[in-house]
């Protein structure tokens, strides 16, 4: 009996960084040139392992426009020992590629309704994918709002771009910090605050929340306030993600395995794992 | 193994025992089976009927094991060991690859996965039943994994049907034995009595049944097959234990919080043995590492326990820092959410976690003690 | 009938809306409109409170000065937000500084008036606490959230 050659999902691929960019204190996007493989179709929230040479394998999520295989973007945090490898790479180094894995944002069950993305921290990396396929296809949504709370003024990500997306007449973009200091002319106060504050209508919303888990389970409760139905809610979870397929049993959550059920989740069908500590 | 009608059993001698050995190397089989190692009975080569622990039985209790040498001489009044087969497909240790670092970047080398031709001799209902377990998640899954596959390509499995219950198995709770039903290509039956020693063969392959014409075998008449199936019974009635899996998973998962999780959490030691002598337990962990040069790198994948605090670390510290989260994760996930991720129970009631655990904790007790009133006192 | 006009408008403020239109009414006799303009304080830490504010338009930064560290805002305020329940308790002393970011359109609600109020007509004084109560918890919960810091690297 011979075993069919399925292509090793253990296996690196090397892809070179055609562009860097650094885009706050620790944090930094490459653009992987995925020319030779005739680009890298993905959906928004899906995530790839990335190797820099030896160093081991990290989860992150692809930030760049689904509508645009050609670019593959990543944005990193260098927190742990593999990112921070891989913040020491540059345009031409080469990093190994798995992917992607994962489940995907609910962009075509939330058409006709209104979106509501709410991203905490390095959490708007993987929703930006959603925000450039709602700005590509905004007819096809009601209202359109992009609420986000990060620690600092100087910790927010995609500062031009965001900028650009707030001169736009048809979405609503709010952008709120933790901290600041009295030269800053912006919102402070968590991003719960503008969620109360938001044009939409929450018996017709759609609400997709990336960030720490414990700011999305007070985005969720703030959400079921105003009257959003929890079904209508998804949210990402954060676990050690080591193989990327459910075979390495890492990423359990409850009955699931984040890196193949998730890391996209139903808010009503995980909200009581939710609580349990340590699950 | 195609199933196919008339496959009538047939009786070998046990003095003849070892002509099966040769048929299955002369096919060019590597054989394994259980032979007496260290005080244990392990899973390694058997070059003659001879290598298999004659005589030997097996004293097993929570925490307990002990060979014991008994006034017979039969080849399998053992149950199961510290090994299982889960070492020979799902090997503990195996680099993936190595990466060879270029001016162009760096190339990636697979390591070739060695084809095996193996006959497992004497593989028990639980462990037939543990290794379809092993294949729905390494190779049925949505991303099979290709080296499992390749040494599960070729496998000739003798069954042999328990002729003792251990003290600490319940598969017959489990619905996983005594007796194999299916998934093999001959199953033995150890026939011991009057002076008479042989075994009932059940042919359950083509090629089983092509290696039994090998065989000085005959016919098996009634009283044999009679003889046989009331072995099974007797096994199945004296299991020392039994879980209850009626409403479990339910259960379970419903008392995520019960208190008995921290009543568990004060005698578990997290030291991860049941996962290494479970024969479902697949968990691995992966290392990258460069040679001095820093020109070459390799990954090899081992073994992990998700009883290690390590095994659920994220960004901040660990998810289940505390023992009690731990086991309440190993036991959760064998008996109930396997059940969401694969269609069954992860456990086969082998028994092998309770015996081996150095405390001597019992995968039965604890599932069944979650979710009841807690006791007074 | 410039009073009912202010009543009206009153009414459209979230803390105030869907109240009874007499207790509104019966509000509105202690309400002014205020306006506020960018860089100036509408109150400093220590002063006497004497006023609370239903802000319906503009932005205020709620600060607090530590020599140290300089002036840290605390949260930002805007339309459809109230400010200032130092007002209803003894000693009747602003907790931080409340300065303008944007220009802002307020209903300043005389303290000592108010309290009367609150005290002649309960009805009208669990229903006005209610909504600010409301408020409050809102205001903790962001606290808290706020506290956690929940952005910092952990590594």
């Amino acid at each position: 009996m011979t075993v069919s050659s399925a292509p090793d999902p253990m296996l690196p691929e090397p892809l070179r960084i055609a562009r860097a960019k650094r885009e706050t204190h620790g944090v930094f996007t490459f653009e992987l040139d995925v020319s030779a493989r005739g680009g890298f179709p993905f959906l928004p929230g899906q995530f790839n392992m990335l190797y820099p040479f030896g160093a081991g394998e990290s989860a992150i999520s692809i930030s760049s426009d689904p509508h645009q295989p050609d670019r593959l973007e990543h944005t990193i945090r260098a927190v742990g020992a593999v990112t921070r490898a891989i913040e020491r790479l540059g345009r031409g180094d080469v990093v190994g590629v798995r992917g992607p894995f994962g489940s995907a944002w609910p962009i075509r069950e939330a058409e006709g309704r209104d979106l509501v993305v709410i991203a905490g921290g390095i959490g708007l990396a993987p929703l930006r994918p959603v925000v450039y396929h709602a700005l590509r296809r905004r007819e096809a949504f009601g209202k359109v709002a992009l609420l986000y709370g990060t620690r600092t003024p100087d910790d927010i990500l995609y500062r031009k771009e965001i900028e650009r997306w707030r001169g736009r007449l048809d979405v609503e973009v709010e952008v709120t910090v933790d901290t600041a200091g009295s030269d800053w002319r912006g919102n402070t106060g968590v991003v719960t605050k503008l969620i109360s504050r938001a044009a939409f209508d929450p018996g017709r919303a759609f609400a997709m929340i990336c960030g720490p888990e414990i700011m999305m389970r007070f985005c969720a409760r703030e959400l079921e306030r105003l009257g959003v139905s929890l079904d209508r809610i998804w949210i990402t979870m954060e676990r050690n993600m080591r193989c990327g397929t459910g075979l390495c049993g890492h990423c359990q959550f409850g009955p699931s395995f984040v890196c193949k059920d998730g890391p996209v989740y139903r808010y009503d069908r995980v909200q009581d794992l939710l609580l349990v500590r340590e699950v | 193994m195609p199933a196919s009608a008339a496959r009538l059993p047939v009786v070998l001698a046990a003095a003849d025992l070892d002509a099966l050995v040769q048929a299955l190397a002369g096919r060019g089989y590597r054989v394994l089976g259980p032979v007496a190692r260290d005080g244990a009975i392990v899973i390694d080569d058997v070059r003659h009927a001879a290598d298999l622990p004659i005589g030997l039985e097996d004293v097993q209790g929570p925490g307990r094991y002990r060979l014991e040498r008994r006034e017979h001489d039969a080849f399998f009044a053992f149950t199961v060991g510290p090994h299982s087969w889960k070492q020979t497909f799902h090997v503990p240790v195996e680099r993936l690859f190595q990466i060879r670092r270029h001016k162009e970047g760096f190339s990636v080398l697979p390591d070739a996965t060695p084809r095996l031709h193996v006959a497992l001799l004497g593989a028990r209902a639980c462990e037939i039943h543990a290794i379809e377990i092993q294949d729905r998640i390494l190779i049925h899954g949505e991303h099979p994994d290709p080296r499992y596959a390749a040494r599960r390509g070729d496998v000739f499995v003798v069954a042999v049907n328990c002729m003792r219950a251990g003290n600490t198995c319940f598969c017959a709770s489990m619905g996983t034995g005594p007796r194999a039903e299916r998934g093999f290509d001959l199953a033995l039956t150890e026939l011991i009595e009057s002076g008479a020693h042989r075994f009932l063969i059940e042919i359950g392959s083509d090629e089983g049944a092509a290696v039994a014409a090998e065989l000085p075998v005959r016919p098996a008449n009634p009283e044999e097959i009679g003889a046989a199936a009331s072995v099974s019974e007797r096994t199945a009635a004296a299991m020392g234990r039994r879980l209850d899996t009626s409403g479990l998973k339910e259960r379970l998962q419903k008392n995520l919080e019960h208190p008995r999780w921290d009543d568990v959490a004060t005698r578990c030691l997290a030291c991860g043995n049941c996962t290494m002598v479970c024969p479902t337990c697949f968990c691995v962990e992966f290392e990258d590492t460069t040679d001095l040069s820093g020109e070459t790198a390799e990954r090899t994948k081992r073994w992990e326990s998700c009883f290690t605090l390590g095994f659920s670390h994220v960004h901040g510290g660990s998810v289940r820092s505390s023992i009690k989260a731990r086991y309440r994760q190993w036991l959760t996930h064998k008996l109930a959410g396997w059940h969401d991720q694969f269609g069954s129970s992860g456990c086969v009631g082998c028994g092998r976690c309770i015996t081996w655990c150095p405390v001597g904790i019992d995968i039965t007790e604890e599932a069944a003690a979650v979710g009841l009133p807690e006791k007074d006192g | 009938m410039e009073q009912e006009s202010l009543a009206r408008s009153i009414a459209q403020h979230p803390l105030v809306a869907g109240m009874s239109d007499e207790h509104v009414d019966f509000l509105s006799g202690c309400v002014r409109n205020a306006r506020l303009d960018e860089g100036q304080f509408l109150f400093r830490e220590g002063q006497r409170a004497d006023e609370l504010y239903l802000i319906r338009s503009g932005k205020l930064a709620l600060e607090i000065h530590d020599g140290a560290r300089g002036t840290i805002v605390a949260e930002t305020v805007g339309g459809g937000d109230a400010l200032g329940w130092s007002t209803l308790f003894p000693p009747y002393r602003w907790e931080l500084d409340a300065r303008g970011v944007h220009f802002a359109h307020l209903f300043a609600i005389d303290g000592a008036c108010l309290r009367a109020k609150l005290e002649a007509d309960h009805d009208f004084g669990y229903a006005f606490t209610r909504r600010l109560l409301n408020e409050v918890h809102s205001r903790l919960q962001r606290a808290r959230l706020q506290a956690l810091d929940v952005y910092r690297a952990r590594p």
